[in-house]
């Protein structure tokens, strides 16, 4: 697919290796390096962004209950008057007349009753006021003029259905979502490979009954195994992906035992052999190496469906428990709110699918690069 | 190939006691019972539900009961449903998924199976590009997205689909599961159908075909389509299995009152003869359409014999 530019290279260039060559030709192949950058980006933004996101992904603003997602700071000029009522409503007196003034409202209240001053908090307890203080008062106390500070916060994703930012949930999910894919594809990974390469190695007998034992898990609906692991492992969500990831080891266990197999048998091997190489030296040098190819390649297809397995079980209720979130668990909120919150499906949608892709894209260039035969 | 197709069935016999057996005690380790819920009943009406249902019986005589009536072709009560027995459950809800289920599926053999030629013929132009594009799109957005996508573009934005419900098998209720489900599938079918007549199209007795003067027509559908053709056939049967057999996440998302759910719903409340029903009805599905496609083999390719 790409050509080695061994025509520019000048005359005295060392012969690269195996991995140096393959980097290579990954790095010239746009798609798959940009997907890279995507990747390292998103795992940066997930990790270290929920530090900077000035909300909690667990914290609940009740007067920002599905707020649509916006790029200038709340409350919007319109909502100001809503609040103030609420809040004033809550403090059993009458608005008499208010005002904004700059960045503060100003508000005049009148009672029946003398007006305690402790009744500002009940304009800072609105998610869009503080700093309330009283101005000044009657000499009856039955009037009050109160003012306080607009509280700006900004909901760049918009809120969810209890009012957290979504933002911040978005980021957090995508900890846990890439944490488990890398999680569970590396059990998976390993188990495999470990698996498939002691079959293939045991030869005969062994890998005979080894791979019956593949060949039943196989047959078995794949579903049932992932919720047989949930009816035992529960609501413990780090052992239960362990144990998701232990379940889809049998493609890597397949897979490297063919090549385990082949590569056994291939004509370099036989002249080690005859050189008299040691078992060990054959493992380490020549089937190890050329193992790790196929293995790598695999690993990136594994990692995207350990996350896609994950966000299914969370849409089904099975797999992170709230207030704990995941890519899963934002969609199937989203999908149960289309009809008036499309933002809480759009955004962890988008997030969702463009890892996925940026991941597809990833495998697909590894495989380009690492493939010899597939030039 | 009559008795090839004898032969078949009668090794399907020895998975089939594998996997229900299997299955069988894997469910019964699971911690928890049918009838414990979360409200308890009082002991005295738990120990009688489960007198009613032999649930008391030694393990192994359970296992053989359930062999016996299974053989009979009795999958049992359901205990969470408790006014209908498996059987009428199946009845009721197979038909809905096997109806989504099979349009899903020719939609995309249909589809993919074009498009995947159109591909093939401009291989490295526009189309091919497009026709790729398209199919990493479809296979790599999982389906509990394109669901709720589907019904907030076609559903509520544009009006032109029901948001969800089965509406009596209406044609217009099934056009949303049934697209969500068909995409993956056609974008799988089409890379395999691009694969396959590329190969194809390079093989010899295209050229002789190119040669004899034939129409470019008769060339791709005639003699290419022929050898293309095997590794989607191969594909259907296992994908034939899973698609006719429900998918949970499009009957909840479309509330469609498909076998779908039931597996999911079923273990979780540790209903065993649902369990295991489905585990049953999959395993069934799976082994015919896998031996279909093995018959279906040997007549699309005359190489293949089966003796």
């Amino acid at each position: 697919m790409t050509e080695i530019a061994a025509t520019a290279a000048p005359p005295a260039v060392v012969g690269r290796s195996l991995w140096g060559n393959a980097w290579a030709r990954l790095k010239r192949n746009r798609a798959a390096m940009f997907s890279l950058y995507y990747l390292a980006l998103i795992a940066v933004v997930s990790v270290f962004g929920p530090w900077f996101v000035p909300h909690e992904y667990t914290t609940i603003y009740g007067d920002y209950v599905r707020t649509p997602p916006s790029l200038s700071a709340y409350p919007k000029p319109d909502m100001i008057q809503g609040a103030l009522s609420d809040a004033i409503k809550r403090m059993r007196v009458d608005i008499k007349e208010w005002h904004q003034d700059g960045s503060r409202v100003v508000v005049t209240v009148t009672s029946t009753k003398p007006i305690d001053d402790r009744n500002v908090r009940y304009l800072d307890r609105s998610d869009a006021f503080h700093d309330t203080r009283i101005e000044n008062k009657s000499p009856d106390g039955l009037e009050a003029t109160m003012s306080s500070a607009i509280k700006q916060q900004y909901f760049l994703f918009g809120t969810d259905n209890t009012g957290r930012d979504l933002l911040s949930r978005t980021l957090m999910a995508g900890r846990i979502s890439l944490a488990i894919g890398l999680l569970a594809g590396v059990v998976a990974g390993v188990i495999g490979v470990v698996y498939g390469a002691a079959a293939g190695f045991a030869g005969g007998r062994v890998d005979e009954v080894m791979m019956r034992i593949v060949d039943v898990l196989y047959s078995l609906p794949f579903i049932f195994f992932v919720i047989m692991l949930v009816v035992f492992f529960g609501r413990n969500f780090v052992l239960m992906f362990l144990a998701v990831g232990a379940v889809l080891w049998l493609d890597m266990a397949r897979i490297v035992r063919g090549q385990a197999l082949s590569i056994r048998r291939q004509e370099y091997v036989q002249a080690a052999e005859a050189m008299g190489v040691g078992q060990r030296g054959i493992l380490l040098r020549h089937v190890i190496p050329n193992l790790l190819g196929p293995v790598v390649i695999y690993m990136t297809l594994l990692v995207p469906q350990v996350i896609i397995l994950e966000s299914f079980l969370s849409f089904l209720g099975l797999g992170v428990q709230e207030p704990m979130t995941s890519w899963g668990v934002l969609i199937s909120v989203g999908a149960k709110n289309i009809g008036y919150a499309n933002w809480l499906l759009l955004f962890p949608a988008f997030f969702l699918v463009s890892t996925l892709f940026a991941l597809n894209f990833v495998g697909d260039g590894l495989r380009d690069a690492l493939d010899p035969k597939d030039r | 190939m009559l008795r090839y197709v004898f032969r078949r069935l009668l090794t399907a016999i020895p998975t089939l006691f594998v996997i229900v057996t299997l299955a069988f005690f894997l469910i019964r380790v699971a911690p928890g019972g049918p009838f414990n819920q979360e409200r308890g009943l009082s002991p005295q009406i738990q120990a009688n539900l489960e007198a009613q249902f032999g649930l008391n019986d030694p393990l192994w005589l359970q296992y053989v009961h359930y062999l016996g009536n299974l053989l009979r072709g009795n999958f049992g009560p359901s205990y969470n449903l408790p006014d209908f027995t498996v059987t009428e459950l199946f009845a009721k809800g197979l038909p809905i998924s096997i109806q989504i289920g099979s349009s899903a599926l020719l939609l995309a053999l249909l589809l993919g199976s074009i498009l995947g030629t159109i591909a093939a013929l401009n291989q490295n132009r526009i189309g091919d590009y497009s026709v790729i594009a398209l199919a990493t799109a479809g296979s790599t957005i999982p389906t509990f997205v394109t669901a709720p996508i589907i019904q907030l573009v076609f559903g509520l934005s544009w009006k032109l689909l029901p948001i969800g419900g089965w509406g009596d098998g209406a044609f217009i209720n099934k056009v949303g599961p049934v697209l969500t489900l068909a995409l993956p599938q056609i974008a799988i079918v089409a890379r395999l159908m691009r694969g396959s007549m590329i190969e194809s199209l390079r093989s010899h007795h295209i050229r002789t075909a190119r040669a004899l003067g034939l129409s470019d027509w008769s060339v791709v559908v005639k003699h290419g389509l022929r050898g293309a053709v095997l590794p989607i056939v191969s594909y259907t049967g296992p994908a034939a299995a899973a698609l006719l057999t429900g998918s949970i996440i499009v009957e909840t998302i479309f509330s469609i009152p498909g076998v779908g759910r039931y597996f999911v719903d079923a273990a979780l409340n540790r209903d065993y003869t649902l369990v295991m029903g489905t585990v049953v009805v999959i395993a069934l599905f799976t082994i015919v359409f896998n031996l279909i496609v093995d018959v279906l083999y040997a007549v699309v390719d005359p190489r293949v014999r089966y003796d």
